[in-house]
Parts: structure tokens; C-alpha cells; sequence
């Protein structure tokens, strides 16, 4: 019975559909879970108002975000300290989040269930996102401007609401100049200095070259003073406006509008203002640069990095991919050598990526950067402009990294183009290059570009190498900005992978941070999908020309 | 048959053409070849094989499966180049020149010496981009000059009418017999002085296979051709002058009408009355 079972072939096929449907369950688990986790982040959660009992008997009302909730059995709870009633078969545990780090100490705590008496949600609870110190909760009480009240009681909500519009106004055009216009001005005065530096190093450096470079100088040193001017008067009305707050405690704080992000009332939201909250908080994940080590606002450089580093790379090790396999399958002499080559190409592939790290590191970073310091920017000595690492690096070294894959994709593709198509071109007097050119690589670039599909997937995924040849926590400035010559191949940059090992791991408030991490890992799959995307159109599109492959 | 006999059969041919023609002074030679022996690794295909082909007329080879009458087609266009074993001997004279020196470009021979191989291989390109290949590669680019010459091509190739509404088409859209008349027109495109047909029929159906041998008949008034083909109904039918062959030896050339109806070999008379082959 069980013998004709077996030999009918059906526990074979059972076992096929499981092993089909363990890895099914896993894809679906993991993009569940960060998809759950990370689209969650932004929409505004309740604030709650406890009335609780404090184990030593103390009252007290409690502002915070339910978190988590953790059902502990009694006997464990015992084992832990906590003291158990014989009724009591499960210790209820809220994890809450509390704010006001910079009163209370501690932004999340636990509250046992038992102990809460009352809780509700009042309407008026106000959570303010700061640039320091996270979250605030508590009741507005009054708009102050220049320490003079300039409202309070019930329109109070109103005047806050047009003044924190025009401070964040503020806050940008300061930000702007900063950024852009003083960053551009500093960028000119160390080009400015480097330039008289080379100009002493070949000991060109005459009276009039001097003086040129004295002028300029003192131009941007004018154009400085200006902008500083306009700064200072910028911090101070900025400075001027600022609200009075009172936490749960009953404490009453002042809070600079100028270290504000942004003010709501999560509880007296209704849906769409609900959507709106969401939405701003999403462009501002998507669009602005990170606040308090990561933990807060955008990621843009982080996805700007990836992308730039993922692109740039292609670019690289397309063309070497295709060259090396072309010569391997079309030149090169099919016997021991080229085999040994196809299994060493076939093994690189295998070699860890940490590894592809210390040689980037080591090779391209103190060696290669080193020398192109020394020959061609000894002006910028001590400081390296590429002996350290940098954008250029990482991308050089994830193309090595990637290499075997798009020689191997090159290589199968040229070897499924017929012969009689390369014969039918050389019998119309092409060369063999010709050939190459005009027949052959273009009906292999669907392979080629199945090949730069797989090295973007993997190189954008990568983090280990990157850490050491070119990725940081945070970037001041992108590879790419509006200084000549525009394109910084030797900056440092931020990257997805690495963002989501820092803000889970690195960070000083890992508590707080975790729902980032989701949004991060989130963001990095769909930016890994969107790539190979747009990869799979053009491939597609590659196909349909050159279909005679099916024939 | 030795190689010595293969030659006095070569030497023998040459006066019968001469003879039949009435002409000898008409007599044109395109192509000469002398004591051609081909080696595949340590395998000989072809024997000294020695032949003249005569000036715009179709000649054909005619024998069993792997007597050679492909390589030898291949070599005349220098196509064997290509295989890595292959080792060749002797010479063939286009215009008194050897085409196996060591200075004679090869990309040149090809478009002296076009060629039509057994399978239509279009490329996948669109039909006037498969025609204007060979141009391209000379460096013509001009789109008047192509336009016109892809449209001669096609009318030489007898398809124009059937794809001159859809020339920016892929190729690969045509039936099996428009591509091989694609591949034709591609071929004459490049203004060949002699176009070798690998069996250009045997993957097409009897009514491709008729609009092909009509093709080779008007295309004889300008091109000197050489076609191998098992079918001798078709050499037959199309050919001024045909060579048998039977494993790597050339056993009989002659005046087409002759060799059916008269031949001189016994080997040649056992093949077209079907005894082996």
C-alpha cells in the first residue's frame, strides 16, 4: 500500500509543492513585515492620557504613545520581581512613548496594565516634533514673541499654527544660505587657496598672480560678510517667537519655534487631515536630510548615495564585462587557458564581499588614490582629496565585485547567437569586428543586460565592502551639487544598506529608531526593484528587436 | 580515381567547353582552381581538385552527403577560414590573382565573392536594413544612394513587389522563401562579381523553390554563379555546367545536357541513375 503510494510519484510532488511554499512563505513573510512595519512609521498614532498608580502608591498622569503590548504569565512575571495576586494568571505590560526626553531622561517606559485607572484621549494634546531632544507631548498654553505673550487661552492654536508656518519659512531661507550660498562661497576660497598653493609649489607664484588671487579673495570675503549680515538678522527674528507648553507633570516649559519641526493634535485629527499628516511626513522621509543621528527626518542622501553609486558602477563594469567576455568567447584560443580563466572569473564570484572591502581599501583607496594625490593634487597635502575613500571607490570596487556576472551573462549570450547569422555578415565583407559591432553585440544585449540586472541587485544591496571604501554615517554634502566641476567622485556618501545597520544598531535611541529602520529597508527594496525594473523594460525591449534567437 | 586522373578530367572539361560553345574565344574564365586539396585535422575532405568556372554561367555540384561539395563551395569565398582545423593546399585563381596569399584581404574577396547559404539567415533588422547591410559596412550612408540600391537589389532579387510597402519590417517576419530571396537581394546588393548558392532551396517549398531557380536564371545575365545542390532535377533545370563529386574527388565536369544524358564516368552514370548516393 505504502510501497505503490511511494512509487506512484505523488510524495515526490507533495514534497515539491512544500519546499515551493516554505520559500513563498519566507518572500511573503519578510516583505510583509517590513512593508507592515515601514509604511506604519508615519501615520500619527493616539496620544493617551493615563491616570496611574505608580507600584509605590504614587498618582500620577502620563502622556504617551501605546507602542507594544506584553502578556507575561504570572509565574514569569514572579521570576522577574513583580509581585502577583493568586487571581492573577497574566501580567499585561504597555510599552509607551513618553517624549520629553530632556525632562524625564527616558523617552519610553513600561506601565502595567493593573495599575492604570483611568485613560482617555484628550483632543487638546499637542505633540511637538523638535530638532532636538525628540518628541514633545504636552498642552499649549501660550505663543510668546520677544518674551511677550502673544496669545493664549482658546485661539491660541490658530497663532501657533501661522507661527511655526513662518518660522519654518525662516528656518529654510537660513538653511538655503548656509548651505548653498556660504557652502558655495567656502568651496571657492579653498579652490581659491589650493590654486595659490599649486601656483607656490611650481614656484609660479609672481606679484600679479598674487595679487589676482588677493582680490578674488577679498571679493568672497565681501560677498561673506553680506551674507553673514543677512544671517544674523535671519536667527534673530527667528529666534524671537516661542511657545509655552505644560507636560503631564504639570511642569510649564518654553520651547524656541525655531527648534521646531512641526505641531499637531493627533487625537482631534479627523481622516483626512490624518492622510495629510502622513503624507508630509513621507515627502519629508523621502526628501529632507536626517535629524538627530539619523533617527528622524529624511533619508534623501542615503538614496541619493545608493542610486549614484548603483549607477555609476554600471557604467563601469558594463563595458568591462563585455570586453573581457568578448575576447574570451570570440579571440581568445578555446583550450586549458581559457578554461582555467572561465573558472577563476566563475570563482571571484564567490569571494566573499568583505573581502572585495580590504582590497578596494587597500588597492584602490591607499595605493591607486595615493598616487593620483601625489601626481596630480600635491597643492591639497596633508589632506587627501583621493587617497581616502570615497564615491569613485566603492563604485569601482562593487564593479569588481560584479564583474564575473556580467562576463558570464556576456559570455552565454554571445554563445547562443547562431553561426550562421556571424557567417551570413562575413560573407557580405564584413570583418570580424564589424561583425562584432553590428550583428553580434547588439543580439547579445538582452544578456548583457540580463547581467547588469544581477550586478545591480547585488551591488545595491552590498554594505559590508562599502563601509570600507567610501560609506559614512552622514554626508554634509552630495556627490553631485552646483560647484564646479559638479560631478564629486571623491566625496564620501550615504548609502541605504549601511543607513539601516547604523539607525538599528549604531544609534543612540535604538528604541525610537526601529520603525525607521522598516521604512529604511522598505525603501532600499523598492529602490533595488525599481532599478531592475527599468533594467527588465529595456531588456524586454532589447528582445523584441532581436528575436531571431527563438528561430 | 587518382589525382592525376582528376586533373586530365579537368583538362578534359576545358575542351568541351570550348568545344560545345563553338566559341572558344568567348570562352570566359572566372574562376580557376588548381590542385586544392582541404585537410579537416588530420582528415582530407577534398582531393587536388582542379576546375575551371566559367564566366556568368550557373555551374553546379552535384553529390552524395559529405562528398565535399560544400567545402569546396566554402573555399572559394575563403569561408573555411572560420573553421580552426581546416588546413588548405594548392591555389584559386579569381582574376590570376591566388586568393589564399597572404596579402589578399579577405573582406574584399567576400564582396567580390558573395554567398547564399543553406538556411535563409536574415538579420533581425528590418528588410532595408538587411539589404543596406553590406553597404554600410563599405561606409555608404547616404540615404539616396541606399534607397536606390536596396530597391535594385530587391527587383534583382524578384521581391520587391512583395515588400516594398513594409521595408522598415523585421526581416524575420517573411516567409522561409522571402527570406532566402532577402538573402539574395542582400548578397546582390554589394554588386558581387560571382555568388556561391549553398543549397539555397533545400529548406523552402516547391514554390519558393521555383521562384528561386527562376531567380537564377535571370540572375546568370549578370553574375557568375556556382550552386551546390543534392537535388539533380534542379541542377538540371538551372545549370549551365555541372561537376560531380563523390568523397573529396571531382569524378566529371561537364556541359550540363551532356553529363545527364551522356556521361563519361561510371561512377557518374551509377549516380544520376540513382544506383547509390
Amino acid at each position: 500500500m505504502i510501497r505503490s503510494w511511494f512509487n506512484s510519484g505523488s510524495p515526490w510532488i507533495w514534497l515539491n509543492a512544500a519546499a515551493v511554499s516554505a520559500c513563498l512563505i519566507m518572500i511573503a513573510g519578510v516583505l510583509g513585515l517590513i512593508i507592515l512595519r515601514g509604511i506604519g512609521h508615519f501615520w500619527p498614532a493616539q496620544v493617551t492620557r493615563f491616570n496611574y498608580q505608580e507600584p509605590d502608591g504614587q498618582q500620577k498622569i502620563i502622556f504617551g504613545e501605546i507602542i507594544d503590548i506584553s502578556e507575561t504569565p504570572a509565574a514569569a512575571a514572579v521570576i522577574s520581581g513583580f509581585q502577583m495576586a493568586e487571581s492573577e494568571e497574566t501580567l499585561v505590560q504597555y510599552q509607551i512613548k513618553m517624549g520629553n526626553k530632556d525632562i524625564t531622561g527616558t523617552d519610553f517606559r513600561w506601565l502595567q496594565e493593573r495599575n492604570i485607572e483611568q485613560q482617555d484621549f484628550p483632543a487638546d494634546i499637542m505633540v511637538v516634533e523638535r530638532r532636538e531632544w525628540g518628541n514633545f507631548y504636552g498642552h499649549l498654553v501660550a505663543v510668546k514673541e520677544n518674551g511677550k505673550p502673544l496669545a493664549s487661552g482658546d485661539n491660541v492654536w490658530p497663532v501657533v499654527q501661522t507661527k511655526i508656518d513662518e518660522t519654518l519659512r525662516l528656518y529654510d531661507e537660513i538653511n538655503r544660505l548656509e548651505k548653498k550660498e556660504i557652502g558655495a562661497i567656502n568651496y571657492q576660497l579653498e579652490q581659491l587657496r589650493l590654486k595659490s598653493r599649486k601656483l607656490e609649489l611650481t614656484n609660479k607664484l609672481d606679484a600679479a598672480a598674487k595679487s589676482g588671487i588677493e582680490k578674488e579673495k577679498a571679493d568672497l570675503e565681501e560677498q561673506y560678510r553680506q551674507l553673514q549680515t543677512q544671517l544674523k538678522s535671519l536667527y534673530q527674528k527667528i529666534r524671537s517667537a516661542s511657545l509655552v507648553a505644560k507636560t503631564d507633570g504639570g511642569a510649564e516649559i518654553t520651547i524656541p519655534l525655531a527648534k521646531v519641526v512641526r505641531i499637531y493634535q493627533p487625537n482631534g485629527m479627523n481622516g483626512f487631515q490624518k492622510i495629510g499628516h502622513y503624507f508630509s511626513k513621507l515627502g519629508e522621509f523621502l526628501a529632507d536630510d536626517p535629524r538627530e543621528a539619523n533617527t528622524e527626518g529624511g533619508i534623501f542622501p542615503a538614496i541619493f548615495g545608493t542610486i549614484m553609486m548603483v549607477l555609476i558602477m554600471s557604467v563601469i563594469v558594463t563595458p568591462f564585462g563585455v570586453i573581457a567576455a568578448v575576447y574570451l568567447r570570440e579571440y581568445a584560443r578555446q583550450g586549458f587557458t581559457t578554461r582555467l580563466i572561465r573558472i577563476a572569473v566563475n570563482n571571484l564570484a564567490g569571494v566573499p564581499s568583505v573581502v572585495y572591502g580590504v582590497f578596494g581599501l587597500g588597492f584602490f583607496v591607499y595605493i591607486l588614490g595615493g598616487n593620483i594625490d601625489s601626481l596630480f593634487y600635491p597643492e591639497a597635502a596633508p589632506a587627501p582629496v583621493f587617497g581616502t575613500p570615497g564615491l569613485l571607490w566603492a563604485s569601482i570596487t562593487l564593479a569588481l565585485l560584479t564583474l564575473p556576472v556580467v562576463i558570464v551573462a556576456t559570455e552565454e549570450g554571445l554563445a547562443r547567437i547562431p553561426k550562421s547569422i556571424r557567417e551570413g555578415s562575413l560573407a557580405l565583407g564584413a570583418t570580424k569586428i564589424e561583425t562584432l559591432w553590428r550583428t553580434v553585440l547588439p543580439m547579445a544585449s538582452p544578456a548583457i543586460m540580463t547581467g547588469m540586472i544581477l550586478a545591480v541587485a547585488r551591488a545595491a544591496g552590498e554594505v559590508a565592502p562599502l563601509m570600507m571604501v567610501g560609506v559614512v554615517k552622514l554626508a554634509p554634502t552630495l556627490p553631485l551639487d552646483g560647484n564646479f566641476p559638479f560631478f564629486h567622485l571623491d566625496r564620501k556618501f550615504m548609502h541605504l544598506g549601511f543607513h539601516i545597520y547604523d539607525v538599528g544598531f549604531q544609534s543612540p535611541n535604538v528604541e525610537a529608531a526601529r520603525p525607521l529602520v522598516y521604512a529604511t529597508a522598505l525603501l532600499l527594496v523598492l529602490v533595488i526593484i525599481g532599478l531592475n525594473l527599468a533594467a527588465i523594460i529595456i531588456r524586454n525591449n532589447l528582445r523584441e528587436k532581436y528575436r531571431a534567437l527563438e528561430g | 580515381m587518382s589525382a592525376e586522373q582528376a586533373r586530365t578530367h579537368a583538362i578534359d572539361m576545358n575542351s568541351i567547353l570550348r568545344g560545345k560553345d563553338n566559341d572558344p574565344g568567348k570562352m570566359e574564365i572566372a574562376i580557376k582552381i588548381e590542385n586544392l586539396n582541404l585537410f579537416y585535422g588530420s582528415k582530407q575532405a577534398l582531393h587536388n581538385i582542379s576546375m575551371e568556372i566559367p564566366k556568368k554561367k550557373v555551374t553546379a555540384y552535384i553529390g552524395p552527403s559529405g562528398c565535399g561539395k560544400s567545402t569546396l563551395l566554402r573555399c572559394i569565398n575563403r569561408m573555411n577560414d572560420l573553421v580552426d582545423s581546416a588546413r588548405i593546399e594548392g591555389k584559386i585563381l579569381l582574376d590570376n590573382e591566388n586568393i589564399y596569399d597572404k596579402p589578399v584581404n579577405v573582406a574584399a574577396l567576400r564582396r567580390r565573392v558573395g554567398m547564399v547559404f543553406q538556411k535563409p539567415n536574415p538579420f533581425p533588422k528590418s528588410i532595408f536594413e538587411n539589404v543596406a547591410y553590406g553597404l554600410r559596412i563599405q561606409g555608404i550612408n547616404d540615404k539616396r544612394t541606399l534607397e536606390e540600391t536596396v530597391e535594385n537589389a530587391l527587383r534583382g532579387a524578384a521581391l520587391w513587389d512583395e515588400v516594398k510597402e513594409r521595408l522598415n519590417d523585421n526581416a524575420l517576419g517573411l516567409s522561409g522563401g522571402q527570406q532566402q530571396r532577402l538573402v539574395i537581394a542582400r548578397a546582390i546588393a554589394i554588386e558581387p562579381e560571382i555568388l556561391l548558392l549553398d543549397e539555397p532551396a533545400s529548406a523552402l517549398d516547391p514554390i519558393s523553390t521555383l521562384k528561386i531557380e527562376e531567380l537564377i536564371n535571370e540572375l546568370k545575365e549578370k553574375y557568375t554563379i556556382v550552386i551546390v545542390t543534392h537535388n539533380m532535377q534542379q541542377a538540371a533545370r538551372v545549370s549551365d555546367y555541372t561537376a560531380f563529386m563523390y568523397m573529396g574527388d571531382l569524378i566529371e565536369i561537364g556541359n550540363t545536357s551532356q553529363l545527364f544524358t551522356n556521361p563519361k564516368k561510371k561512377q557518374t552514370e551509377d549516380y544520376i541513375t540513382g544506383r547509390y548516393g
